[in-house]
């Protein structure tokens, strides 16, 4: 099968790569670019380990095909932390222990991201239905809600 | 033992050492390594539950352009039988099967043939390609298909182990069991009340979010290096040399990091295989299981029946129980019946009782570890039994929970009595917890359960390296899967006396770390934070002999105290003390550089003991389950991150929950599985939990030195009993078999 | 002596003999004595694990076992 040319941007960065038109966005970026960060637990869109931002919109970057990021910005979670260190949000996992393994990590924080940019300060119930996308095994969610209560707090206290 | 009051690291809470690289995702996990030249590899599964593998071509895949290797049954030795290094091994033939079928396939997706290529289309077209002919075979799908005498056999070699008298010919049933003491039936003729039930659990799967993963490289000479994603790799390197016929010496494996594993990943499914199309390949294989693989092909819990009587006096007293379990172990022997028939009444201090069990053959995957093996399915049995018991005594079922408790000094219903165990100061605290003392909101109910698991020791190995500027690098081979880098730190930190930011943590390959049993059966903390200590401990005792030379006195004229050596009380007080960083500065000319290490077989665990109440509605229009609060309360011993304690429990405790409000393994009447995908095998979500309450009860495990108790087991056992005595308690009629899903709630509501 | 007990799965090798005495300084001279005493016993005892006192070893061998210990055979077990 014939390749495809697509021209995006990965956390900023121009990025050129060649695909065929049924691979995804999560294979590309993982086995193509090498941002392995983004992690792939089910290919059909159910765990969120592959949450990544699509000009800013949540996606599970299983379900996006490749050829789709064309033109388009994509944020990993390789793009959450700054030159100034990390986010908040990845601060605040670190400080809960919101992480056991951290297979489930990336895409939280990336979800929360997208979360906190459309809800600054949202209700406990928010943040549940809003990360009810993404799968954790090991914590039982207690401490990444709490997590990502304290993150809400904090960016709202720097804004 | 050391006052709880002296710690100064132990009991802290701070970032684990691996934390920033797992925020930002550097860590590198099972499928995150790719290699020049690299392979695809890719399973061939059954498409049969229950079939004999009449004729296998593999030419066709073979000639394909982009194929270089292509495996089956055949390709592998024959391996012998014989136990299996590690936990959840089983019989190195029957692993070795299990990972590639021979002349049957067992069940539906059993490997029995693989091909690695240089693209994964490539590979998929190549498996397309392999021609199988099989004899169908009637599939064995459930306990009593598999327990009638007549039944089709899963082993035509299968004879039942541990009868009175040999058996005579083959059964489905691998083996049996029983723990009796006293006479039952003396016992339930002294009883006033006596309950009973039968209680079903389907399988169940641990459901790590990450899928097996690995990769291989096998070079000229035969010697391989297999990066794979374990909770144990010493263990996984054992079991591929077992099957593969190899030496130890040329398996080098390398932990990556783990994405979850609860028992899961304690046995080899791709290991041996990618080690064999690499040496045939000659180059490196990377296979990575899909998660439908993960579901249909990888070790859930076993499925279960269990049936059990309780009788009692009127104050509460337990004057007989009995137990029959019978546990689905899958297509090979191996399901922990075993420990479940020895913890069914772990809990309860009594005179008589009898538990049988039975391990049981049947066309489905072969059960792994997971997380307790054993205890959830029979103690959700028994602890359901007490609820209906303390309804009919009109007891408070933690007073009847107190009233039959084990305490020190017990005699365990499987043998031995119990050392200092915190049992009844978990049941007491959950009896004075602001949660319980709540009143249940109106239209909910409140279940209550005890929770038990053995913990485990095992070997461990760990070495301290004093780095020249007096900082301190660990080695030690126990995979993180949930933060044991920084409990190691912590107990480095108070062992030594140093800054717990000075230390860092390597979990060490196989060629770089002495032997390490796996990261399971809670033992990690607790066994391998033991080596670490010792081996600290050996780090002052070298501290104090440099010290000792420095100063020109006698070792035993040196003491250390926090972080220093000091000259001991009446040695000269002119003698300023020095720090691991001054020794380390003259540590060429004391002797050269300074290394502590131990390995060790660690001895007394410690029993984890749980209580954990919550109150859950019942929708009953639809027969929905809501958990409005979970409050779980377990003895840690001592808790060395507190957070990361917590974190099992409320992790426990919403597995638990899930297993029991939900997942179930769906099979259709061939034996296929119906839901193999987080969509219809829906694990909880957020949105699906409240927030868990966690209490820490510390009852000094006296065989460790800070007096810690595993506990990542645990915590899954009493929430399937939490939710269920909830669910009897709002519908006020006892749903016996899980999951308490909306159609099996709604038919107990409708036939109320 | 010490009193060592056998769980029911271990009873064809004891030839249904539930409860011995035995004097034995540690497991290691418990398992030459119970090899005397149930021949071809071996295999099936080194395998069990073994409480003494309460504590459950997985792997015993150099214990010591006192005058009036409790020993118990059991099932070696597994985790998660």
């Amino acid at each position: 099968m014939s390749k495809v040319h697509v021209t995006t941007r990965v956390n900023g960065d121009p990025v050129e790569f060649l695909c065929t038109p049924e691979q995804t966005l999560v294979d590309v970026l993982r086995d193509t670019l090498d941002r392995t960060g983004t992690k792939e637990g089910c290919s059909t869109g159910d765990c969120g380990a592959c949450s990544v931002l699509l000009n800013g919109r949540l996606v599970c970057a299983c379900l996006v095909l490749a050829v789709e990021s064309e033109g388009a910005e994509v944020t990993t979670i390789e793009g959450i932390a700054t030159e100034e260190g990390l986010h908040p949000i990845q601060e605040k996992f670190l400080e809960h222990a919101a992480l056991q393994c951290g297979i489930c990590t990336p895409g939280f924080i990336v979800a929360t991201k997208a979360l906190l940019d459309k809800h600054p300060e949202p209700d406990e119930e928010t943040i549940r239905y809003w990360l009810a996308g993404n799968l954790c095994r090991c914590t039982g969610y207690d401490k990444i809600i709490r997590a990502v209560q304290d993150a809400a707090t904090t960016l709202a206290h720097e804004a | 033992m050391a006052e709880a009051t002296e710690f100064k690291a132990i009991g802290t809470r701070p970032v684990r050492p691996d934390g920033v690289d797992k925020v930002t995702g550097r860590a590198q996990f099972g499928a995150d390594l790719n290699l020049p030249n690299m392979l695809y590899g890719k399973v061939l599964r059954s498409p049969h539950a229950h079939a004999r593998i009449r004729r296998i071509d593999l030419d066709a895949a073979r000639a394909m352009p982009g194929v270089h290797a292509v495996v089956s049954g055949a390709d592998f030795p024959g391996a012998q039988h014989g136990e299996i290094g590690g936990e959840g091994g089983g019989d190195v033939a029957d692993v070795a099967k299990n990972v590639m079928a021979r002349d049957k396939v067992l069940y539906h997706g059993h490997p029995l043939a693989a091909v690695a290529a240089t693209s994964q289309a490539i590979a998929e077209a190549a498996l397309a390609a392999i021609e199988v002919e099989y004899e169908v075979l009637t599939p064995v799908l459930d306990l009593e298909a598999a327990m009638a005498p007549d039944a089709v056999l899963v082993n035509e070699n299968c004879f039942t182990k541990n009868l009175p008298e040999p058996a005579e010919k083959p059964s489905n049933i691998a083996s049996v069991m029983t723990l009796a003491r006293g006479n039952v039936d003396e016992g339930f003729e002294l009883a006033d009340v006596i309950v009973e039930g039968e209680y079903r659990i389907p399988m169940a799967h641990q459901g790590y979010i990450e899928p097996h993963a690995c990769t291989a490289t096998v070079n000229e000479s035969g010697q391989a290096t297999v990066w794979t994603c374990t909770q144990g790799h010493f263990a996984l390197r054992t079991q591929t040399a077992n099957i593969l016929d190899m030496s130890v010496a040329d398996l080098k494996f390398i932990a990556s990091e783990i994405g979850g594993g609860f028992g899961g990943k304690t046995v080899v499914y791709l290991e041996p295989v990618a080690v064999m199309l690499s040496t045939q390949a000659r180059r490196p294989v990377k296979m990575v299981m899909s998660r439908e693989e993960v579901f249909r092909a990888s070790g859930p819990a076993a499925g279960s029946c269990a049936k059990i009587r309780v009788g009692a006096k009127k104050d509460g007293t337990i004057t007989a129980a009995t137990a029959w379990l019978a546990y689905e172990a899958g297509a090979f022997e191996g399901a922990p019946m075993g420990p479940g028939a020895m913890c069914v009444f772990a809990p309860y201090d009594l005179e008589n009782f009898r538990v049988e069990g039975f391990d049981v053959l049947v066309n489905k995957p072969k059960v792994a570890a997971y997380r307790a093996p054993g205890a959830p399915q029979s103690m959700h049995a028994m602890e359901s039994a007490l609820d209906d018991l303390a309804r009919e005594l009109n007891m408070d079922p933690i007073d009847l929970r107190l009233k039959n408790a084990v305490a020190e000094g017990s005699q365990a219903a499987y043998g031995p009595k119990f050392p200092a165990i915190g049992f009844r100061e978990c049941l007491e605290a959950a009896k004075a917890h602001p949660n319980y003392q709540k009143p249940v909101p109106e239209g909910a109910g409140r279940g209550v359960a005890a929770g038990f698991w053995f913990n485990a020791g095992m070997e461990s190995s760990a070495e301290v390296h004093i780095n020249e500027d007096g900082t301190v690098q660990i080695i030690e081979g126990s995979p993180d899967i949930g933060g044991s880098r920084a409990s190691m730190a912590l107990m480095a930190a108070e062992t030594l006396g140093v800054p717990y930011e000075k230390i860092r943590v390597l979990v060490g390959d196989t060629e770089a770390s002495g032997f390490n049993n796996v990261t399971g059966g809670s033992r990690t903390t607790f066994a391998t934070g033991m080596a670490v200590i010792q081996a600290c401990e050996d780090i002052i005792a070298q501290c104090k002999d440099r010290a000792a030379k420095t100063w020109g006195v006698d070792a035993d004229q040196v003491e250390w105290e926090d972080g220093q050596a000091i000259p001991a009380p009446g040695v000269n007080a002119e003698l300023k003390p020095l720090t691991l960083a001054e020794i380390m500065k003259t540590a060429a000319r004391t002797g050269g550089p300074i290394l502590g290490r131990a390995a060790l077989n660690a001895r007394g665990p410690g029993a984890g003991f749980s209580v954990n109440f919550g109150d859950l509605k019942v929708d009953r229009e639809t027969g929905k389950v809501d958990v409005l609060s979970f409050t779980a309360i377990q003895d840690a011993g001592k808790a060395i991150h507190p957070a990361y304690v917590e974190g099992q429990m409320q992790g426990g405790a919403v597995q638990g929950l899930g297993w029991a409000l939900n997942e179930e393994y769906i099979f259709d009447g061939n034996g296929v599985l119906e839901n193999p995908g987080f969509l219809d095998y829906r694990i909880p979500v957020a949105s699906d939990m409240p927030m868990i309450d966690t209490q820490i009860i510390e009852v000094p495990n006296p065989s460790h030195p800070f007096g810690v108790r595993g506990v990542g087991e645990t915590p899954i056992v009493a929430p399937l009993a939490v939710a269920a005595n909830a669910v009897r308690d709002a519908i006020g009629r006892r749903v016996h078999d899980l999951p308490l899903s909306p159609p099996n709630v709604l038919a107990a509501i409708e036939e109320g | 002596m010490a009193r060592v007990v056998f769980p029911d799965h271990l009873l064809s090798v004891t030839g249904g003999v539930r409860e011995v005495e035995v004097r034995a300084a540690d497991v290691r001279e418990l398992l030459l004595c119970l090899a005397e005493r149930f021949p071809g016993s071996e295999t099936a005892l080194s395998k069990s694990a073994i409480a003494i006192d309460g504590q459950i070893h997985q792997d015993a061998y150099l214990e010591p076992i006192g005058d009036d210990s409790e020993v118990f055979f059991m099932l070696r077990l597994e985790g998660g």
